[in-house]
């Protein structure tokens, strides 16, 4: 078949090959150059390029949230202010992500299409935790540019349909997948907002208040590292913050967070550590 | 050795036509039609896993009548074409046109290709534009050819019948409930002009592509109780109740 499919403008035999929903699968096969891991760079290369930083999740009574900071840096130079760190997936999930932000934009463009693609084909969406897996190889893939340098460690959060609740998954760079409990961060200021999350998170929160925790999380990483972005009242600029719960992912408007941001910052003039957990 | 049997190409090419269209006219008819709010898709198929109108792209669905797994796999391709494209370019730059063109290409080749034999598929290939005027409905027949149609088209079964009636009967700027009673009605008709059948919503398949959709994928199977009441004449029926406005539609960047 393949012998008299060339030179007549009719679809390659790839295409019509049954058998795989995957997109990537495809991809892999009738054009490798496309898939951002293969793309190697010369040997022994260091490219600098800008990174993303701080990603944060919590589940809450019925969902489950994830929001991002606005900074990219390369080096010490900050090379973007107002980066979009958190991407719906597809209905029921997000990811966000941290590491190089030119590789990992692209590679949410594919996991967002290889999510879609499978829904067409199949007539079904993925479970989430087959939505979970596919990310680790598209990761695994990467891994070649993650050694020189490129690394993209996202994460990924959604609501289980069948279980009912939302459910947070993180990477490390090999691709390896962890299931966190309650919340999670990844990225630079990982370490100060999992400080953070660990006092002020309580099982019984609501979304509102799910989405505050996440803010105050972001604004904690940002106070301690600098390649976090904290709010920025005078571009207003603010973190991006998404919901997902049985309803489907929603993306909390500008005044919503707004307001949020606003009122942390407020209570930080006062007390800037922030809120005070109990000693005991 | 036996001398084979001298065939002209005229006669080659009727043969394969008649059969391709013998096997097409065999199947139950597939309607699509043009409404206010966009493109209307309505197949007798008793089979909810086995469909015969899917999704495509954003804009675009596909619709055929005919051999399954013949349309299937070319239902596969056009999705993989459409991924493809939309990946290494951008999601605009996905157009029904293109892909019918590619459509076209592959059953051209494959008619006139003396080791296959024809495809028994019809299809139909439709992209709702912003306004009704953009709307675009492309019909391909096993020979490759295309046909750029307006307004409504029917393939499979009893194609010509059903044709005449939705062009006495289907107008431009219907609203959806409207327009899927013709629809409907058109289908349930006895060509030898006995009493109509009663076609249950068990019996339909029914899906849009519906431009108010704030959504990017404009694609929308009409299932269960809502096409219950979009068939009983309930306008609120055409009020999708699953949907609310999100602040920021998902997009791929």
């Amino acid at each position: 078949m393949e012998a008299n499919t060339r030179g007549t403008g009719r679809l390659p035999a790839a295409f019509l090959t049954p058998g795989s929903s995957s997109f990537l699968d495809f991809l892999a096969e009738h054009k490798p150059e496309l898939i951002p891991g293969r793309r190697g760079l010369p040997e022994g290369a260091v490219v600098e390029a800008p990174h993303g930083t701080t990603i944060v999740a919590a589940v809450f009574d019925g969902g489950v949230v994830i929001a991002g900071d606005r900074r990219a840096t390369m080096g010490n130079v900050i090379a973007q202010r107002d980066i979009e760190k958190v991407f719906p997936a597809d209905e029921y999930s997000a990811v966000g992500i941290a590491g190089t932000a030119g590789l990992a934009v692209e590679m949410v463009r594919l996991f967002q299409l290889e999510l879609e693609h499978y829904e067409k084909i199949e007539g079904a969406t993925l479970s989430l935790e087959g939505k979970a897996n596919r990310l680790t190889s598209m990761i695994r893939g990467n891994l070649g540019m993650a050694m020189q340098g490129l690394a993209v460690v996202p994460m990924f959060a959604g609501y289980d349909l069948d279980l009912g609740r939302g459910r947070i998954f993180s990477y490390d760079v090999t691709g390896g997948r962890s299931e966190e409990r309650g919340f999670a961060a990844t990225g630079s200021g990982s370490v100060f907002a999992r400080g953070s999350m660990k006092k002020l998170y309580r099982e019984d929160l609501t979304a509102d208040q799910a989405a505050t925790l996440v803010v105050q999380a972001l604004y904690d990483a940002a106070d301690d590292d600098s390649a976090t972005g904290g709010p920025d009242l005078a571009r207003k600029i603010f973190p991006i913050v998404s919901l997902i719960t049985e309803d489907g992912f929603h993306r909390l408007t500008e005044p919503e967070v707004t307001e949020i941001a606003v009122a942390i910052t407020d209570e930080r003039l006062t007390r800037p550590n922030g809120p005070q957990a109990p000693l005991i | 050795m036996s001398t084979p049997f001298y065939v002209s190409p005229q006669q080659a090419m009727a043969d394969r036509a008649e059969y391709a269209r013998k096997g097409i006219a065999r199947g139950r008819s597939v309607v699509v039609l043009t409404y206010a709010d966009g493109i209307v898709f309505v197949a007798e198929n008793t089979s909810r896993a086995l469909h015969k109108v899917s999704e495509i792209y954003d804009k675009i669905a596909f619709a055929a009548v005919g051999r399954y797994n013949e349309f299937e796999n070319l239902r596969i391709g056009g999705v993989r074409y459409a991924d493809l494209r939309g990946y290494s370019y951008d999601r605009a730059d996905v157009t029904a046109r293109g892909l019918a063109n590619v459509y076209a290409q592959t059953l051209g080749t494959i008619f006139s290709s003396v080791g296959e034999k024809p495809y028994e598929v019809e299809l139909i290939v439709a992209e709702v534009g912003r306004t009704s005027d953009e709307d675009q409905i492309y019909r391909l027949t096993p020979d490759g050819s295309i046909v750029d149609e307006k307004s409504y088209v029917v393939v499979g079964g009893n194609a010509d019948s059903i044709g005449n009636y939705l062009g006495q009967r289907h107008r431009s700027g219907m609203g959806l409930t409207e327009v899927v009673r013709v629809a409907v009605d058109s289908l349930a008709r006895d060509p030898n002009g006995g009493s109509p059948r009663a076609l249950t919503p068990e019996q339909l398949e029914v899906a849009v592509l519906d431009r108010q959709r704030f959504q990017q994928r404009k694609f929308k199977r009409i299932l269960g109780g809502q096409l219950g009441r979009l068939l009983d004449g309930d306008q609120s029926a055409e009020a999708d109740d699953e949907e609310k406005p999100a602040a920021t539609a998902p997009s791929d960047e």
